[in-house]
């Protein structure tokens, strides 16, 4: 395949960006989109240009790293993660518009490559249970209903990529935040910080300039690791609650 | 760089001896040592500082206790979030002697598995105490959140892994390791956000600092700016993983590098074993000369999947008009009571044996077929897709063939290190204040890691093993003078790391730095890979040295040292490739028998399987770097069995 790239070229996080062309020829459809990348970025180097800059590590889905804006749309046209992108989803002759993560929330460090520490204080503020090394009871002293566990992964799946974030409109991280107070609260281990922990960590998400969510979908669309669009709702009821019974 | 020392010399050294592991019976061993080692007073804890490098299983959870504890703790990964270690990527599960399925578990029976499974070539005392740990592992993992499967009874399920009899694997789906991961992860914000611990995301540790004899800090380049900085502290615990990336191709992230412990082991600390790596049966095919990493499919898929390859040779028909009796179900007919449960280095021998007659399916015939057909059958598609469903998904998504009709093809990849720094008992590397923990370490897989025990080692070195044994080390050495950027020691270590940058920079060449990554990774794959032999490998210990030499001609890295430059980032990794490719190398030449992993064709039994030979190898080799160019000393850990009596492992 040959196909025209506009990629997002920006030198670092004070600098102007731009977008910037680029051919690229004898691309396989067994390639991933990174590895087109790195086709791209073989060439530029050989010819003593900077090459491109983008976030990606373990390349299996999972690490979370990957974050490129593809054609508008986070991670581009598949429901899965940039690195599982295959070339074979686009067409010979093709112009693929590469961008990083849109977000106040993720400012730009060089290129395609995003600040996503916004994120780590949110689950610094509370997305965790307090269970000091040594302190854990047997393992089966607290059964889990299956259906709770099951719900609990699910939420708990989230790979904290932020194309959730890039998706939404407003720039919300209402998915990414409420995947985890629901992980957490539904599990007997959570139920002492239940309360707390919404509070605190929608303050945390509020503090770090995410936009407010208006229910568009667009994130629970975007999410790689198909965390449900009613998960938002079940952290509003959640804080509702926490609310009422903090003020008690 | 340049030498003029025969390629395959060595000297020999002293012994090492581990003169922490106490005496007395093995299963009393580890509280012996906790009652014995000092322990430093909760309210001077504060004013110890360690520095943790890394946040995988190890490393987070390590930095997460000692600041649970008291300790000041200042934390490092090159990730943008501590979030991201590779071990996010593990899918299968963790092993635990809960013994919750009545079979006959126990932690004897993990410990006996373990010392097999790893071909005799691991301590005792360190594999019965992993053991001890497991169980105490899966409590703490439930009280933090982590949502292991669960029966409708509301207990853990489990299943079973290569190698083992029992069903004592723990999971999350097929991922396991990112439930785990993000357990640890999130414990360590805790720390964060209290204040105990200080984090340094996108900071790449590039050398250790050791004052008179002991680790006192690092120097770390910020991945942003570029700019090079130390960091002091009484003690470093390093926890960057391991070095399958020596091989380019294989399961670990692209950036998962051997920089933090070759950089430790020029500055003293040995390595052992470096040979020992793995390579795990159940990966996807590479697909083309672009392919940047390989991808596993879990292990636990032998838990249903069925291995074959057609009976004849070249036989290019598609899986499914190949007749029953035409498929060679070579796994369970070689090894009939273990079948496709063998271990890692088993199985992958076997497929790779199948392919070399010719009879491997796919593209070059590289390949075998994992086949599901039997299963859904038996089970149904439903009850198969709610088992592996991510990963038949991925599977699919990667080969776009769907292995809900036909077979998977799999083949062997570069998965895991066994081999690491050396440590003693309590995790220290003969560097005093150096630590080791997790797969930078070589201390509990021996020759051959089972699956499965890599996620339980990993946590027990960093949520209970360093944690206790650090103590010892600190409160023997409670107060050391203050050093600066302005001692003469320090000043050099900055000096070399700079003048390493600028030297990479300033060559300019006409190569890239992937393309000498790939050059040298297809070399060790070869010789250095699944099978290897005398002549191989002098081949290779004759080739390093020469791509090595052309590195610091023609290599080009464009941009500056003071900005992200994610090129430059990759090539000083190469730098360290290339010089512990070749120890790995010489390690292999000097270890004339096969044991797991390591298989030398020179030593094999007449059926073909792996040739120990104890009177000679029974050891552990550990590396001393003598200087830049100069033959490495070995030194040898003899390994004494008490309780595990070493005999050529049947899986028959």
């Amino acid at each position: 395949m040959k196909l025209t790239l506009r990629v997002w070229r920006q030198q670092n996080a004070d600098a102007e960006g731009a977008m910037s062309t680029y051919e690229v020829d004898n691309i396989s459809s067994d390639m991933s989109f990174l590895e087109m990348l790195d086709t791209l970025n073989e060439e530029l180097i050989v010819k003593g240009d900077d090459p491109v800059a983008f976030d990606h590590d373990c390349r299996e889905g999972i690490c979370g790293a990957c974050s490129l804006v593809i054609n508008g749309d986070a991670h581009g046209p598949e429901r899965t993660t940039t690195c599982q992108l295959h070339m074979r989803s686009f067409k010979d002759g093709d112009t693929i518009d590469v961008e990083p993560w849109r977000a106040a929330a993720f400012p730009v460090v060089k290129d395609l490559v995003v600040d996503r520490s916004s994120f780590d204080r949110i689950i610094q503020s509370g997305g965790y249970i307090s269970a000091p090394t040594g302190a854990a009871p047997e393992a089966h002293a607290a059964p889990v209903p299956k259906p709770d566990a099951d719900y609990a992964f699910e939420h708990a799946e989230c790979i904290g990529c932020g194309a959730c974030v890039a998706a939404c409109p407003n720039g919300s991280a209402m998915l990414f935040t409420s995947a985890k107070v629901n992980h957490l609260g539904v599990l007997p281990q959570g139920a002492p910080e239940r309360e707390t922990r919404v509070l605190d960590m929608v303050a945390q998400m509020d503090e770090e300039g995410f936009g407010g969510c208006t229910l568009t979908g667009e994130c629970a669309t975007a999410c790689p690791k198909g965390i449900p669009l009613p998960s938002i709702s079940a952290m509003n009821k959640e804080w509702l609650r926490a609310t009422r019974k903090v003020s008690r | 760089m340049n030498s003029s020392r025969e390629y395959a010399d060595y000297t020999t050294g002293e012994p090492v001896v581990d003169t922490k592991a106490p005496a007395g019976p093995v299963a009393e061993r580890w509280d012996t040592r906790r009652f014995e080692a000092k322990l430093v007073n909760p309210a001077n804890r504060r004013k110890h500082t360690v520095i943790v490098v890394g946040t995988g299983l190890a490393g987070g959870s390590a930095g997460a206790t000692l600041a649970e504890q008291g300790y000041h703790v200042v934390q490092f990964c090159y990730q943008d979030s501590p979030r991201r270690a590779h071990s996010i990527a593990a899918q299968g599960g963790i092993n635990a002697a809960k013994n919750y399925r009545n079979d006959g578990d126990s932690v004897h029976r993990l410990f006996y598995d373990t010392v097999k499974g790893g071909d005799f070539r691991a301590r005792e005392s360190n594999v019965h105490r992993l053991a001890q740990i497991s169980v105490e592992i899966i409590d703490q993992c439930v009280a933090q959140g982590v949502p292991f499967a669960r029966e409708y009874g509301g207990l853990l399920d489990t299943r079973s892994f290569g190698g083992v009899q029992v069903s004592r694997t723990f999971y999350a789906r097929g991922q396991t390791g990112q439930q785990l991961l993000l357990g640890a992860y999130q414990a360590l914000s805790r720390q964060i956000a209290a204040g105990n611990v200080e984090m340094h995301p996108r900071t790449e540790m590039l050398d250790v600092i050791v004052v008179d004899g002991r680790a006192r800090g690092i120097v770390a380049r910020d991945l942003i700016t570029g700019k090079i900085e130390t960091y002091f502290a009484d003690a470093v615990v390093l926890a960057s993983g391991g070095y399958g990336n020596v091989f380019y191709l294989s399961t670990n992230a692209m950036n998962s590098n051997a920089t933090a412990i070759w950089r430790a082991h020029r500055r003293g600390a040995y390595f052992a074993n470096p040979c020992f790596t793995q390579i795990h049966p159940t990966c996807i095919p590479r697909t083309g000369d672009h392919q940047s990493k390989l991808t596993l499919m879990s292990e636990s898929l032998r838990n249903d999947g069925r291995i074959w390859v057609p009976k004849a040779k070249g036989d290019d028909r598609p899986a499914n008009k190949i007749p029953e009796d035409e498929r060679d179900y070579y796994l369970e007919r070689i090894y009939p009571s273990f079948g496709n449960l063998v271990p890692r280095d088993i199985a992958s021998r076997a497929a790779k044996n199948v392919c070399d007659e010719g009879r491997g399916v796919g593209p070059g015939g590289q390949g075998v077929y994992l086949d599901f057909a039997d299963a859904i059958k038996r089970m149904g598609k439903k009850a198969v897709e709610a088992k592996y469903g991510n990963l038949f998904d991925m599977y699919a998504r990667i080969t776009d063939e769907d292995p809900y009709k036909t077979p998977m093809r799999i083949y062997p990849a570069v998965h895991y290190t066994m081999g690491g720094l050396w440590v003693d008992y309590d995790l220290q590397t003969t560097v005093p204040g150096l630590f080791a923990i997790g797969e930078a370490n070589f201390s509990d897989h021996g020759a051959n890691r089972l699956g499965a025990s890599a996620l339980m080692q990993g946590l027990a070195d960093g949520y209970f093993v360093l944690p206790s044994t650090i103590n010892d080390y600190l409160a023997r050495n409670p107060h050391h003078d203050e050093i600066s950027d302005e001692h003469p020691v320090v000043r050099e270590v900055l000096d070399e790391t700079a003048d390493r940058i600028s030297r990479l920079l300033a060559v300019d060449g006409d190569r890239t730095p992937d393309s000498f990554h790939r050059e040298l990774g297809e070399l060790m794959w070869e010789f250095c890979g699944m099978a290897r032999t005398e002549t191989g490998l002098r081949k290779a210990l004759e080739r390093i040295p020469q791509i090595r030499e052309e590195f610091w001609r023609r290599i080009k890295v464009p941009g500056t040292g003071e900005e992200f430059n994610q090129s430059l980032e990759k090539a000083n990794r190469i730098v360290d490739y290339l010089e512990l490719a070749e120890l790995m190398c010489l390690d292999a030449l000097h270890r004339a028998e096969s044991c797991g992993g390591h298989f030398r064709e020179e030593s094999q039994t007449p059926d073909g399987e792996a040739a120990r030979r104890d009177e000679e190898f029974g050891y552990a080799a550990a590396w001393e770097f003598t200087a830049t160019g100069e033959a490495p000393a070995l030194h040898k850990e003899d390994l004494v069995f008490e309780y595990v009596h070493p005999t050529q492992r049947s899986y028959a």
